[in-house]
């Protein structure tokens, strides 16, 4: 015979069952007596307190991306868990689990428009992997854990429960709880051999073959599996923005980033391979350019855990279903020790091109105002590329993208399908609740910063470590860019007055620089580096500068520019 | 569940489709085919939702819907007909069965489920008795007359869809239709495997296996 508890002290419970020892949350009205229970466990749970239910979510995307954990938002009903929404459609496209604890009005107020009522389930469902409503506090436990169980398994993703107040308050029996089972849910699809066999045999006969390797290969912890994998059969491979630590960077096979602003060389020999084999990634259109012309001349291999993925936007010669940690070392041990010298070789004019034309101007200019490029590759550098690279949206989260080197896996927290801005600030503060033994970087515009800026409020209460470069280009510049090019530089509400950062961060207590000039950039971010608790480093970047290469909407993939035409 | 044999005809033997046959459905010249979506998923809040939402994004029109329990205690059972080409069905078969509470979804084309629907015509009585030709479509499509009163008819009919839609073409066109009405068609499939049932077996053998270490 269990405990005699409330709903809201068995959600406690649950959460310490289910190995939770962070949350991010806002009270109010509607969950104020799970807040009061929560009160009596602080010493077991940390409850972090965000400025901004958007921030709670974002805040959780960032701390289970570095940590592998599911992470925990706890908000009030109506406007409180509508703020959230963000988050958890962002969490859904990125295959990030949280689980998102929202109050409800009483279930005798439901539906008749109580005070801060809004239909969360309908709302969320759309957007989420799963969303349940508990109106009973008997339910609690297993609605905990059922939520974690979904979140985190198969390919994982946000999960939102609706806590009736009146469930948060009535009693029930707890007993520890543990759903690993649900008859209606196959997490990881089962494998057939004779995909292991065929995958195995394209790869073989494949001349030239190319890898691309997505968040998946994270997600499953099956980088070094991915590495023995490529390795063996000598295969270059190229990352998604999401998948960019699963390789590091300096890895001999690694060839750079995909896609839209991806390397020359991985978007050139997409359509020049034979063989296109990819791991964990969804054939996203920033990846694949054109889609009636994508790699049409090579052979297709997908690894994927979730079926849905098979064939939805590329159709595919052989699909390996199941978890990569176990088909790829599968697929691995039947293939041929192979080296692909010339292919490997066929890259490099291409690398060369795109070192000279675009990295090397960006990043070891001789004049000029400061570039984003030198800037992201100075704070690689001096953390050793081991630092966690968060980012926002636009053109820094491009150029972070590309001159951000990784050397350990799970250090990308970035918004790659939804392309949240505002994520960044949040996502960053969750990460260094996510990973506390390492350096935490995150690189913001002035656009994104804005958007979540009262999150410095929480980096100032927690003092939570988050070193935040500002690229103040004093546009929305990713937008400026695609008007510059597209829209013949009519500059339609892209240019932005800023406010004076350096004050804003005196006021909530946190160190500050500004770095203006080049000789001063090593110096500041040494000293931004050393300097323990939260730093803000302001740079003032080159205003109109672009993002390139860059494949243009809807061309070729193979169809990159390098640089504006003069 | 999921597995990459959502298009379960494959599975469904041979179904001594007649030459020349009749089409079940009514014809479209669209380009298009009719596709029966049989979907089961456990009895939660909510689920109806979560499937309508897949036909709704990708702009996909339900031309009928029907929910009942099905033979299995907790399980529920969506029919569901829609026109659309083989790719996109496979794609949205495999969207609505990645949801949590669904426990299996198929497609199949007409050749592979034996489908009915019901169906009532309210018409204007002193139309009917005027016009023979009325009454006479109405007997040559085996529907019943199960209501006659001085100012209306209630006209019943069960059966192939196809029908159903040339009987409301005739009755609108002889001017006499004050209400129509279907259920929505109803299907279950020609395979002699029982898919579900299979299913539903090896789920719990895995969870007996789970439970036990
Ligand atoms: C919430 C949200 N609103 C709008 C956009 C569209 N958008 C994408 S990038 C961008 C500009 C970002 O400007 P800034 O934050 O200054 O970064 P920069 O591109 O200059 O690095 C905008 C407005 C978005 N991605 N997200």
């Amino acid at each position: 015979m269990g405990k005699i508890l409330s709903g809201g002290q068995i959600l406690m419970e649950s959460l310490i069952n289910e190995g939770v020892d962070t949350i991010f949350g806002y009270p109010g009205g509607a969950i104020m007596p799970t807040y009061d229970f929560l009160y009596d466990y602080r010493d077991r749970i940390n409850h972090v307190l965000v400025r901004h239910e958007q921030g709670a979510s974002h805040a959780a995307e960032g701390y289970a991306r570095v940590s592998g954990k599911t992470g925990v938002c706890l908000v009030t009903s109506g406007p409180g868990v509508t703020n959230t929404v963000t988050g958890v459609a962002d969490a859904m496209i990125d295959s990030t689990p949280i689980v998102v604890i929202a109050g409800q009005v009483g279930a005798s107020l439901l539906g008749s428009d109580a005070f801060q009522e809004v239909d969360v389930v309908d709302m969320m469902q759309p957007v989420c992997k799963w969303a349940y409503q508990i109106r009973d506090a008997k339910d609690v436990a297993w609605a905990v854990s059922r939520a974690f169980y979904i979140a985190s398994s198969g390919r994982p993703g946000p999960v939102v429960l609706d806590f009736a107040k009146n469930a948060q308050v009535e009693k029930a029996e707890y007993e520890p709880m543990k759903v690993n089972f649900i008859r209606s849910y196959i997490p990881v699809p089962e494998t057939d051999e004779e995909s292991i066999v065929n995958a195995a045999r394209l790869i073989n006969q494949a001349e030239r073959p190319l890898v691309l390797v997505g968040q998946g290969v994270e997600l499953g912890y099956a980088t070094a599996e991915l590495r023995a994998f490529i390795e063996k059969a000598g295969m270059p491979a190229g990352c998604t923005l999401l998948g960019l630590s699963a390789l590091p960077s300096d890895h001999p096979l690694n060839v750079g980033m995909l896609g839209m602003h991806g390397s020359l060389g991985s978007n050139k020999m997409t359509q020049k391979c034979d063989l296109l084999i990819a791991v964990g990634m969804r054939f996203d259109d920033r990846i694949t350019g054109k889609l009636s012309t994508y790699a049409t001349q090579a052979k297709k291999i997908h690894f994927d855990i979730d079926p849905s993925e098979i064939n939805k936007n590329v159709p595919v010669d052989v699909s390996v279903l199941g978890d990569c940690k176990t088909t790829l070392p599968a697929v691995t041990a039947l293939l041929e020790k192979k080296e692909h010298k010339e292919w490997r070789e066929a890259f490099r004019p291409y690398d060369e091109e795109e070192n000279r034309v675009v990295i090397e101007p960006q990043i070891h200019p001789k004049e000029g105002p400061l570039r984003m490029g030198e800037v992201i590759r100075k704070v690689s550098e001096l953390t050793q590329n081991k630092a966690v690279m968060v980012t926002d949206v636009g053109q820094n989260q491009m150029m972070s993208a590309r001159y951000f080197k990784f050397t350990q896996c799970r250090s990308v927290v970035t918004s790659g399908g939804m392309g949240t801005m505002g994520y960044g600030l949040p996502a960053a503060i969750g990460a260094t609740f996510g990973a506390p033994e390492r350096t935490v970087c995150v690189f913001l515009g002035d656009g994104g910063l804005q958007m979540t800026i009262q999150e410095l409020g929480t980096i100032m209460e927690q003092g939570a470590p988050v070193k935040i470069i500002l690229l103040n280009n004093n546009y929305l510049g990713n937008v400026r860019q695609w008007q510059q090019l597209f829209f013949r530089r009519r500059y339609s509400f892209t240019p932005m007055l800023n406010p004076d950062y350096e004050k804003i961060a005196e006021a909530y207590n946190i160190p500050c620089a500004t770095v203006i000039e080049r000789k001063d950039l090593e110096a500041e971010i040494e000293k931004m580096v050393n300097t323990p608790g939260p730093y803000l480093l302001q740079c003032a970047i080159m205003e109109e500068d672009n993002v390139f290469p860059m494949c243009f909407p809807g061309h070729d993939v193979d169809d990159m520019v390098l640089k504006l035409e003069d | 569940m999921m597995n990459d044999n959502i298009f379960a005809s494959e599975m469904s033997g041979s179904s001594n489709v007649p030459e020349n046959k009749i089409s079940k459905f009514p014809v479209v010249n669209d380009g298009k085919t009719w596709y029966t979506l049989i979907i089961f998923s456990e009895n939660l809040a909510g689920v109806l939702n979560q499937i309508t939402n897949v036909f709704t994004r990708r702009q996909l029109n339900i031309e009928s819907l029907n929910v009942s329990p099905s033979g299995f205690k907790g399980l529920h059972r969506y029919t569901v007909t829609c026109r659309s080409d083989f790719e996109t069905m496979k794609k949205v078969v495999k969207q609505i069965e990645k949801k949590i509470d669904v426990v299996l979804a198929r497609f199949y084309t007409e050749d592979h489920v034996y489908v009915m629907e019901q169906a009532l015509y309210k018409i204007e009585t002193s139309k009917l008795i005027a016009d023979h030709d009325i009454s006479k479509a109405i007997r040559k499509h085996e529907a019943k007359i199960v209501e006659v009163n001085a100012t209306y008819s209630i006209v019943s009919i069960e059966g192939l869809p196809s029908d159903i839609v040339e009987l409301r073409h005739i009755l609108r066109d002889h001017g006499c239709m004050l209400q129509f009405v279907s259920s929505g068609i109803v299907a279950v499939t020609k395979s002699s495997h029982e898919e579900l049932n299979s299913f539903l077996k090896v789920r719990k053998l895995q969870k007996e296996a789970i439970t036990e270490d």
